[in-house]
């Protein structure tokens, strides 16, 4: 609908005060002071919005948990949705590493002028050794390029968008059944197509190997192959050493490009050595693997996002060119990195003090996860249940798979106000002493 | 063999290329006019003092963590930085069509706002449609909205080389020919490069054209305050288009007025016709945050939002941006002077007409080759200079070499 009026406000009142558009179906003329502009003639207002047509986007499928846990009245609710770790409060823990890493970049009185494009570059070197190994040969041959990056996320995009300009092969990635839902899209934006790979059994709430070795069998040449390094999400499922071997050869046969996700590292086994096998040993088997890495969880500086992507290439030529093209990929995106977290995560991983204090406290937040899923499992038993819960145990980091069908977590939400995603994901990291007796209840009730 | 063997050398972005050549540099009485952050009049880096006041605050602040902020950012930082860009007043957030999304920084809201565009304007998916950027313009604007996905980025007219101002007939003239529902990407002050702004009289001029040509109005507004000292002033353009009615994006950065670089502060304010649009643009803003960054940094949106929000820091940061602003008039009413003073061929008045961080000095490649190789003073080809890299220390040795490679070189 267009009028043929010029109206030139000749203050900074809105066309909405003077009357105009007040719906855009609409053309009211309710001029309220003639004051207030003069009309040319001439001219066309258009009154419908350039963003009639955007639809409402789908509500994400956890924060809907947060959303619906919030406003729950119940004394006893438990939110199982957050992928963020909690104490045996229940309360978010900011690691004392941490707290002494910032007193210690206070009293520097650092400056704010811009990082490098690639990050701060102790950071970067950090967080290569952190993952490959101090005495990697990667890192002595300098055949790596690390970049730093915004956490996880940040970093599966750079990767993706990385392959998607480069990657000389089908771009396809093929991801485990299930992954982290937000796998999917990232990759779709920067323009991958998504397949899959069998990985998780229902029937044992464990790992189908078979159906993994199988499928990867099967997968073209110089696909992508998304991996996660340790502490599956959402199924806590990892392959064991051996089963890691054996897919390995037949990743390497496939000659197949060997992307890691570790969001995890330390925080799945307590041991960041031991969270970092799989990836270690793949590169010396001879993957010129990429890597994405999270300190998000580990050094629990989610809102600080800090994350590294790594490229292992052929030599450091290859490496230095490499880091050109992700220069150019990231500075259009958000120019260079933020300094705060990396800083932070540098001094930890650089000052040996601080460093053994965060070794401790790793563990420490490991540890936890791995009681309360004893305790639930035990809890389990004592309510009289028939179930196996062996996978609660045997699963890894922090989520848990229970195996519980959609119908039954729904009962579990309505009745015991304990919020978890629908596919019977919980997050360990809610679970505290104070309240496993009642989560086991709650399972228990809706499982018999 | 290695997937990656075929990877070429990407030649490195010029303006860093260019710090990392003055750093190498040996000569003592080098200069570096290259990259744009705020130096003393020391040469040195400055974190204003409201700034480290404000993070003294945080870090004895045993309630505050670590947490992951929404994905669209912090409500406090996201809120009082639109109403810095609009207006306390702003008779568009009181009509509750104003949103935002915190981001990386000026460049991560301009992505923000190019993807969104991308996917939802003038169609869905349109990668045709036409996106303007000024003659010239910062150089990472074409790149943000070409890896956003647009095939067309254009420059449009705005920079009279040979009058050293504004082509206003050219830059209206570009605004009456192009296709209709094109994007054109405008400073809202303290233009990057030239330090030229329209005058008021102009904005209404380019307002009134691109009302009537249904162009889409996104605002590049890296330097509130920065420019003449007044935030409300140097807001001007953008309220007053917010007043003619456009829905329109605004991409601040608070890298330059608060001193910030590093931290990474940015957001992206959005304008809508009503509450109902807006609420449907910041759900799909959200899925694209969460493909590219899934929620943003903390601790230098806490740091506007505490400043910003208390009135005693506010007008402390208000006094801090001053300074900079002032020490940045300073020296550009000093390098005109000596260059007058020294007789130097050619006018300068555009030293002093400009504003903001740069000045487009007018040199050509050949005698910006020679003042970084024979003066090592370190510009930009096109003959940008940073202001803010003059001291009262080095400006008469710039001043000199100005003079020398005027009249040496053509």
């Amino acid at each position: 609908m267009f009028v043929s009026l010029k109206l030139v406000p000749t203050e900074h009142v809105s066309l909405r005060q003077c009357g105009i558009l007040t719906s855009h179906k609409e053309l009211i003329l309710s001029i309220r002071s003639t004051a207030c502009y003069r009309s040319m003639a001439n001219s066309a207002i258009t009154l419908v919005s350039w963003w009639g047509g955007v639809q409402m986007g789908p509500p994400d499928p956890i924060l809907g948990v947060t959303e619906a846990f919030k406003r729950d009245t119940n004394p006893k609710k438990m939110n199982l949705g957050v992928g963020a770790y909690r104490d045996d409060q229940g309360k978010p823990f900011v690691l004392s590493c941490v707290r002494k890493a910032e007193a210690i970049i206070t009293s520097k009185q650092l400056d704010k002028e811009y990082l490098p494009i690639g990050g701060l570059g102790e950071f970067s070197k950090a967080c290569a050794e952190l993952a490959l190994g101090a005495d990697s040969e990667v890192l002595k041959s300098g055949r790596n390029i690390t970049v730093q990056t915004i956490s996880g996320t940040g970093s599966l995009r750079i990767g993706a968008n990385f392959l998607s300009r480069f990657h000389g092969g089908p771009l396809d990635v093929y991801l485990p059944k299930p992954s982290w839902g937000n796998h999917t899209p990232i990759f779709r934006d920067a323009g991958m197509q998504l397949k899959a790979y069998r990985y998780y059994d229902p029937s044992t709430c464990g790992f189908d190997f078979k159906g993994a070795l199988d499928d990867i069998s099967k997968i073209p040449e110089q696909s992508v192959i998304m991996l996660h390094a340790c502490a599956h999400n959402p199924t806590g499922v990892d392959p064991r050493p051996e089963q890691w071997k054996e897919i390995s050869d037949i990743v390497k046969k496939r000659n197949l490009l060997v992307f890691f996700d570790m969001a995890y590292q330390g925080f799945a086994s307590g041991d960041i050595d031991r969270d970092a096998w799989a990836v270690r040993y793949f590169i010396e088997q001879g993957h010129n693997i990429v890597l994405s890495q999270s300190f998000a969880k580990n050094m629990g500086l989610y809102g600080e996002r800090v994350g590294g992507f790594t490229v292992v290439c052929n030599d450091a030529e290859e490496a230095k060119r490499v880091e050109s093209q992700l220069k150019i990929l990231i500075r259009p995106i958000y120019s260079n990195p933020p300094m705060n977290g990396a800083r932070i995560a540098a001094t930890i991983l650089n000052t040996p003090d601080l460093r053994s204090i965060w070794l401790g406290e790793v563990h420490g937040m490991a540890n936890r996860i791995i009681k309360m899923r004893e305790q639930l499992v035990a809890g389990l038993k004592k309510e009289g249940s028939s179930h196996n819960w062996q996978h609660v145990i045997d699963q890894i980091g922090m989520f848990c798979f229970t195996g519980l069908k959609p119908e039954q977590v729904e009962r579990l939400t309505k009745e015991f106000s304990v919020y978890m995603t629908k596919d019977g994901r919980i997050s360990m990291a809610g679970v505290t002493s104070g309240n496993v007796g009642y989560l086991a209840q709650g399972i228990h009730a809706v499982t018999k | 063999m290695s997937v990656f063997s075929e990877v070429p050398q990407a030649a490195p972005v010029a303006v860093f290329k260019l710090s990392q050549d003055f750093s190498n540099d040996q000569f003592p009485q080098k200069v570096n006019l290259g990259v744009g952050a705020y130096r003393t009049d020391e040469g040195q880096p400055w974190v204003l003092p409201v700034v480290k006041k404000v993070e003294k605050i945080i870090v004895h602040d045993d309630r505050l963590n670590h947490e992951y902020l929404p994905i669209l950012g912090l409500p406090e930082f996201r809120s009082s930085a639109s109403k810095i860009a609009l207006g306390d007043d702003s008779p568009a957030i009181q009509e509750d069509r104003v949103g935002a999304v915190q981001c990386l920084g000026g460049t991560g809201a301009l992505k923000m706002g190019a993807e969104f565009l991308r996917r939802f304007y003038n169609g869905n998916n349109n990668t045709k449609t036409p996106v303007y950027v000024s003659a010239p313009t910062w150089e990472n604007h074409n790149a943000v909205f070409a890896n956003a996905g647009f095939d067309d980025v254009r420059p449009y007219k705005y920079w009279d080389a040979e009058n050293r101002g504004l082509d206003l007939a050219g830059f209206l003239g570009d605004l009456e020919s192009c296709p209709e529902h094109s994007i054109f990407v405008l400073h809202a002050c303290a233009h990057n490069p030239t330090g030229t702004d329209p005058t008021q009289e102009q904005w209404m001029q380019i307002a009134d054209i691109m009302m009537r040509r249904k162009l889409f109005v996104f605002f590049d507004s890296a330097y509130q305050g920065f420019a003449s000292g007044s935030l409300e002033k140097d807001a001007w353009a953008v309220r007053y288009f917010v007043s003619m009615g456009f829905e329109m994006f605004c991409a601040q950065s608070f890298s330059k007025n608060f001193g910030l670089y590093n931290e990474r502060v940015g957001n992206l304010t959005i304008v809508a016709q009503d509450a109902d649009n807006l609420k449907r643009i910041l759900s799909q803003m959200e899925k694209i945050v969460r493909t590219t960054w899934s929620n943003p940094p903390s601790q230098g949106a806490r740091i506007v939002a505490i400043t910003l929000n208390s009135p005693e820091l506010f007008s402390e940061w208000k006094d801090n941006v001053k300074t900079m602003a002032d020490r940045v008039l300073l020296m550009r009413a000093q390098l005109k002077a000596k260059l007058q003073a020294l007789g130097t061929p050619g006018t300068w008045d555009h030293i002093t007409e400009q504003i903001g961080m740069f000045s487009f000095t007018g040199l050509n490649s050949k005698q910006v080759e020679y003042m970084v190789k024979e003066k090592h003073i370190y510009l930009m080809a096109s003959g940008r200079i940073n202001m803010c890299g003059l001291t009262t220390k080095n400006i008469d040795y710039v001043a000199e070499s100005i003079h020398e490679t005027v009249t040496m070189v053509q």
